[in-house]
């Protein structure tokens, strides 16, 4: 018989796993194009402007950072997101729309309190993080190569 | 060339799914992931193992934000071969200046200009 509790059970060996497949796919094909694009990036920095691959690293990600805050603007990165999940948050267009989001979010509460304060809100974290880290790992480094 | 913007399409989905798996399985919050991921960037770049992904994976691996936490250590590193221990503080933001710079400034003309959606 059907009741409330064993539908839920015989329903989730059926939900679980195809949606995983599905965000995983997603977040595979659209995080792989985003860094096909910045690979398309440093080839036109490199090739019209004369990079070498390491020089062309900085415009690439600025301009990748530029073309999310425009489209967070618009709102179009946002929707983008929902879809895509970590395939649109874990390149650093992310980052970006993270920042740019927040500040607009906050825009109705004043430009010192409300975008400015509210900037780092989600980016924060990560600034922190891998400045910590960044430290941590630098320090232990480099006490091993005065040592060796 | 070909081959360089597939293994950039394969690796930068690779790292997009690990956070995607966080995301779903480990229930991660974005916020969690990233940090991770820039905190993973760096302790690899501490082996050295980052530049041999970027060099095969080309913005595979240059455009995730593991690569954050990877520079931010090249930095620190390259100005502790100079200054020692303080050169680690003087570096650290060198290589990624460009990138946060870059993201306070055009996200705050963006939110003067537009206004908030939904």
């Amino acid at each position: 018989m059907i009741t409330k509790d064993n539908y839920k059970n015989s329903v989730k060996t059926y939900q679980g796993k195809p949606t995983l497949l599905k965000n995983c796919t997603k977040a595979f094909v659209i995080g792989g194009l985003i860094c096909v694009l910045g690979q398309g990036l440093t080839y036109f920095y490199m090739y019209v402007f004369d990079f070498t691959e390491k020089q062309a690293g900085n415009p690439t990600v600025t301009t990748l950072i530029l073309l999310s805050a425009l489209l967070t603007g618009f709102g179009v990165y946002d929707k983008f997101a929902a879809f895509a999940g970590a395939g649109a948050s874990v390149p650093v267009t992310g980052f970006a729309n993270s920042i740019t989001s927040a500040a607009l979010e906050h825009k109705s509460e004043g430009i010192v309190l409300g975008i400015s304060t509210n900037m780092f809100k989600l980016a924060g974290a990560v600034i922190v993080f891998g400045t910590v880290s960044a430290y941590v790992v630098g320090m232990i480094r480099f006490t091993i190569q005065q040592l060796l | 060339m070909i081959l360089q913007f597939l293994w950039a399409f394969l690796v930068g989905g690779a790292i997009c799914t690990i956070g995607q798996v966080l995301l779903d399985v480990f229930k991660l919050t974005p916020a969690h992931v990233m940090s991770s991921f820039v905190v993973a960037g760096a302790v690899l770049d501490g082996f050295s193992l980052y530049d041999k992904l970027i060099e095969f994976a080309g913005a595979g691996a240059t455009v995730p934000i593991t690569s954050f936490g990877h520079n931010l250590l090249h930095g620190a590193m390259a100005q502790a071969e100079e200054h020692g221990f303080f050169g680690i503080a003087i570096g650290i933001f060198q290589l990624t200046s460009a990138g946060i710079a870059s993201a306070i400034l055009f996200g705050f003309i963006v939110a003067l200009i537009f206004k908030p959606k939904g």
